[in-house]
């Protein structure tokens, strides 16, 4: 077997020196009713390198591949162009196969580049510190508010209704093992967000209000008045970034008062991969750093006084504080920071924000064209990259009927909100840099012979 | 022993072995210091070319961001130079023998990468209509197929995105059980030996945590872990093979035991390396394990990530599991169990933990390691990697202290203790030695229940020479710690850096960078 050294010899020799007659010695204290005597039932038998890559090409085969087709899905994950050196540099294998830096001289290269991701995404979400990541932004979501809750001794979460609906339900599943109350309601198809709910909802029971911004119709409103009026309660307002490609266009959410601020990363430099890995952005004031979860990477001076990083703060960790944890998080999200922090140094600030200005200029047009189709409306008065359409039917079948005529078009609120038929006739659209005037053209062709032609009605 | 030239040749230029002058640039040779991108990039570089934006009147609602982000870039050389000089201050499994015990540091091997690379897998989007996903969906539920064979459990939820994540989703299955039979329990026992992530998930979820004391032999006292059963504990989460290297001979008594109480065993699967193709965790009467991607199964561990945690399930808690999950129909075709179909498919799950399917791509390169390996070639894992790690425990148990090596046979890791050292000496100072001779050190000081822990892991994917080499290091390294070596105390020599001042990191923490000048007026 091509991964493994030890030849038959060597095993013999290796008995020898143990002093065991067989590799069954060895697992004796396995109860003889749970050894297994041979190969598990189930399985095939080893396969060649060749044999294998041909079963992944055929699976690969049966999947429309965004590159491949015009692509207009966002809500979460969005395709932008990742530079290739972005791919080259995160498979060098001092990378790839190292662990977590957990023996700081020989991990330089890993802890700098943490460093380096924490500053970044402290200054693009405008808070004083981020940590080394999290698993991605949904769980990201939670675990602010969780942190919230530390922070404030409350548990009462008033959620925005933009919030992308699996944030909300992975704060529900989690809200209901710990006892937090969550106040949510489902977002309306309109350019006017929940605004004035949320700020009547706040109180003195609040720990923390969740927005996200841009929300998930993509609308953008300022979180200025939010955070004062959390403020002027005690309560801390939290703030969920899904396309940080934004940020490049639009203030930070800690520039308007976000105490914490968490995010979806994997607009930067990581690629779609149907949903993971991806990588979760924690920044918040640094006030409340101690009650920050995940991996923290702070700067040192080693024996000679050379400037060095090291992990740090590791008292708020569960290998260290075990049942008094701030989280349980462990294995976070190094390499996917990684393709995030090269990425976003390839762009630089003069690259993100010509980023975002093409995205938003992209955006603005198709977003005119589209809403030109007999029956079609824009929902938005603002928004980045991505926009809600209001179709004249079920957007559901349209976008199936779409995807039947090669064009990924957008992502139906009827997924994403199955069974709320206020919602049904909603689509959401993402426009980045890799879609094409043609690809517009082509998506708006699609959509109005397919609404013309009475699908789904 | 070790040396490379073996061909007799003599230097001709003299003595070289004078001492190492300073260099002006503070590089040396190969090794090469670098700085960080905020010294050496400014905001108006950029190492990407973009098209010119179409003019268009902005619809950002009046929140354009004016202020200077403070994000410097690079033209591509010089990021591509900036990251390969980063990389090269890394020890990798790549570079070497990297045995940290628990973390299961194997090969990974590169066609794993490949496929995972696959536009089909890497360029789809998580909300595509599963109609143009079916390859993708396939791949999952193969994986999953495969993963309840290798375990012999009933379900599996793959959605959790690490080894704790995983924990999570059994820990909130466990609960949602008893909360369907109306019986909260608020208990939830841990061995003392346990990874601190299992009493930190436990609480996570909003349980008290207990722990269960060991015996003698470092495995669990199973009489102390009965006489605390009763109706308040909800479960056990115990590790198998354990964190001393020690498989639980009494796993099934205690699993016995626990569910005769009405609890639930959660059995931490870290450790799956060891028995992986020879025994299967649904014939110990496990309800919920995680299977760490990342470790049994190959997928890189990055520099701390990204894992993968997928939780088999037994019948008893596979209902509770959560969402989503893929489902193949008898025309062969796949589809997405989410919040639509819930209330149809699968009632009882206790929700969603995450946004999305999972961790694709890790999904892939484990499966393609489980196509590589088969059935046969497990089994030899299983057996390689615990043939290796007796192999240590028994070449320098007369150099190391051994704690529990009367016990019998390790599995997959061995571990030594740091009593023997001399006055002043401890595990780190080991540690700190084995980096000079280029190996990446053990785990310390975990397990908690030994002193000055070492934790062995080889994995099977070390040559009988790579151990060897080892071996001796180790050897050499113990006993110059035996004979209170002073050098050793201020190892490493020949590392990147010397050791660091976590102290000073913790009481004046400097998580992001400052620029010079605001730096000083913070002082």
């Amino acid at each position: 077997m091509r991964y493994l050294p030890l030849t038959q010899s060597d095993r013999q020799a290796m008995l020898g020196v143990i002093g065991a007659k067989s590799i069954d010695d060895l697992f004796v204290d396995v109860p003889a009713e749970a050894r297994l005597d041979g190969p598990i039932q189930g399985l095939p038998n080893h396969a060649s390198e060749m044999a294998v890559e041909r079963h992944f090409s055929d699976l690969a085969r049966k999947n429309m591949a965004a590159s491949h087709h015009p692509f207009f899905l966002g809500c979460g994950a969005y395709k932008h162009h990742v530079p290739a050196s972005v791919d080259h540099l995160i498979q060098r294998g001092e990378f790839l196969t190292a662990y977590t830096p957990y023996q700081p001289e020989i991990a330089q290269g890993t802890l700098q580049m943490l460093f380096e991701f924490q500053t970044q995404v402290a200054r693009l979400l405008g808070c004083d510190v981020a940590n080394a990541s999290m698993y991605d932004g949904s769980t990201a979501c939670w675990e602010a508010i969780s942190m919230a809750g530390r922070i404030t001794k409350r548990k009462k979460a008033v959620l925005s209704s933009g919030l992308h609906p699996h944030y909300v339900s992975v704060c529900e599943t989690m809200a209901k093992f710990t006892g937090d109350t969550l106040d949510t309601v489902q977002p309306e198809l309109s350019a006017n967000t929940d605004r004035t709910r949320l700020l009547a909802a706040i109180d003195d029971e609040t720990s923390c209000v969740v927005v996200q911004y841009p929300d998930i119709l993509g609308r953008i409103e300022d979180l200025t008045a939010i955070a004062a009026k959390a403020h002027e309660h005690g309560a801390l307002l939290v703030a969920v970034v899904t396309e940080p490609v934004a940020l490049g266009a639009i203030k930070a959410p800690g520039e308007m008062g976000a105490d914490i601020v968490v995010g979806e990363g994997q607009s930067i430099g990581v690629g779609l991969q149907f949903g993971g890995p991806y990588v979760g952005l924690f920044a918040c004031k640094e006030k409340f750093v101690r009650q920050m979860p995940g991996r923290l990477c702070g700067e040192t001076v080693d024996a000679e006084g050379k400037r060095g990083f090291v992990l740090t703060l590791s008292t708020r960790e569960q290998h260290i504080r075990r049942e008094k944890a701030t989280s349980n998080i462990c294995t976070n999200s190094g390499l996917c920071a990684l393709a995030f922090s090269i990425h976003m140094t390839l762009l630089g600030e003069k690259g993100l924000r010509d980023l975002a200005v093409l995205n938003h200029g992209l955006a603005v047009q198709a977003a005119e064209r589209l809403a030109q189709i007999p029956g079609v409306e824009l929902v938005n008065d603002s928004f980045f990259n991505e926009f809600t359409l209001k179709l004249p039917k079920e957007a559901r079948p349209v976008v199936r009927a779409l995807a039947d005529r090669k064009v990924l078009g957008g992502v139906s609120l009827g997924r994403l909100y199955p069974g709320v038929s206020a919602l049904e006739n909603g689509l959401v659209v993402a426009v980045t840099e890799v879609v094409t005037a043609e690809d517009v053209e082509t998506l708006a062709t699609a959509l109005e012979e397919t609404l013309s032609e009475g699908v789904g009605a | 022993m070790s040396t490379i030239n073996q061909s007799g040749w003599k230097p001709e230029m003299g003595d070289v072995t004078d001492t190492k002058p300073a260099t002006f640039t503070g590089n040396r040779a190969l090794m090469l210091e670098e700085a960080l991108i905020f010294e050496i990039g400014t905001a108006g570089t950029t190492g990407v070319d973009l098209a010119e934006p179409p003019k268009v009147a902005s619809r950002l609602g009046g929140l354009e961001r004016n202020r200077a982000i403070g994000l410097p870039g690079l033209s591509e050389p010089e990021t591509v130079r900036h990251y390969t000089r980063l990389s090269r201050q890394n020890y990798a499994i790549d570079l070497g023998f990297f045995p940290l015990g628990s973390c299961t540091m194997k090969h990974n091997p590169r066609l794993n990468e490949k496929v995972a690379r696959m536009a089909g897998f890497a360029d789809v989007h998580p909300l595509q209509p599963v109609e143009t996903v079916q390859g993708a969906l396939a791949a999952i539920n193969q994986l999953a197929v495969w993963l309840i064979e290798l375990t012999g459990m009933y379900g599996v939820a793959m959605t959790p995105k690490a080894g704790a994540h995983g924990e999570l989703c059994g820990i909130l299955c466990i609960k949602a059980a008893l909360a369907a039979r109306g019986d909260p329990r608020g208990f939830i026992l841990v061995p003392e030996s346990a990874h601190g992530t299992n009493p930190a998930t436990a609480a996570f979820a909003g349980f008290s945590v207990e722990n269960i004391p060991a015996t003698p032999e470092g495995r669990v006292d199973l009489a102390a872990l009965k006489a605390r059963l009763g109706p308040d504990v909800a479960g056990v989460m115990i590790t198998n093979p354990n964190t001393c290297g020690l498989f639980e001979k009494d796993m099934k008594a205690i699993s016995d035991a626990v569910h005769a109480a009405g609890g639930y065993v959660y059995c931490d699967g870290a450790n799956f390396n060891a028995i992986v193709g020879r025994v299967r965790p649904g014939d110990l009467g496990i309800d919920a394990m995680h299977i760490n991607l990342h470790k049994t199964f190959s997928t890189p561990h990055g520099g701390g990530g990204p894992g993968s945690g997928p939780v088999v399930l037994s019948e008893a808690l596979a209902p509770f599991g959560p969402l989503p999950f893929t489902e193949r129909h008898a025309d062969g075709r796949y589809t997405l169990v989410e919040e639509e179909t819930v209330g149809e498919r699968h009632p009882h799950s206790f929700g969603r933990m995450t946004a999305f399917q999972g961790q694709m791509g890790m999904f892939t390169r484990a499966l393609s390691y489980i196509m590589s390996h088969g059935a046969d070639g497990l089994r030899q894992v299983a057996e390689d990697a615990v043939l290796n790690a007796n192999y240590i425990l028994r070449s320098l148990e007369d150099v190391l202290d051994a704690p529990f090596a009367h016990s019998g046979p390790c599995m997959h890791e061995a571990l030594f203790s740091d009593d023997g050292m001399a006055e002043g000496f401890s595990t780190l100072d080991i540690a700190k030695g084995l980096i000079d001779e280029g190996y990446h050190p053990m785990t310390v000081y975990f397990p908690l229940v030994v002193h000055g822990a070492m934790l062995v892991e080889p994995t099977e994917t070390e040559s009988k020479a790579a151990l060897d080499q080892f071996i001796g290091a180790l050897r050499s390294v113990a006993e110059r710690a035996k004979a209170g070596d002073p050098s050793l105390k201020s190892a490493p020599h020949h590392a990147p850096r010397r050791r660091l001042d976590e102290t000073l990191a913790a009481r004046k923490p400097r998580l992001v960078w400052t620029e010079p000048e605001q730096a000083e007026a913070a002082e």
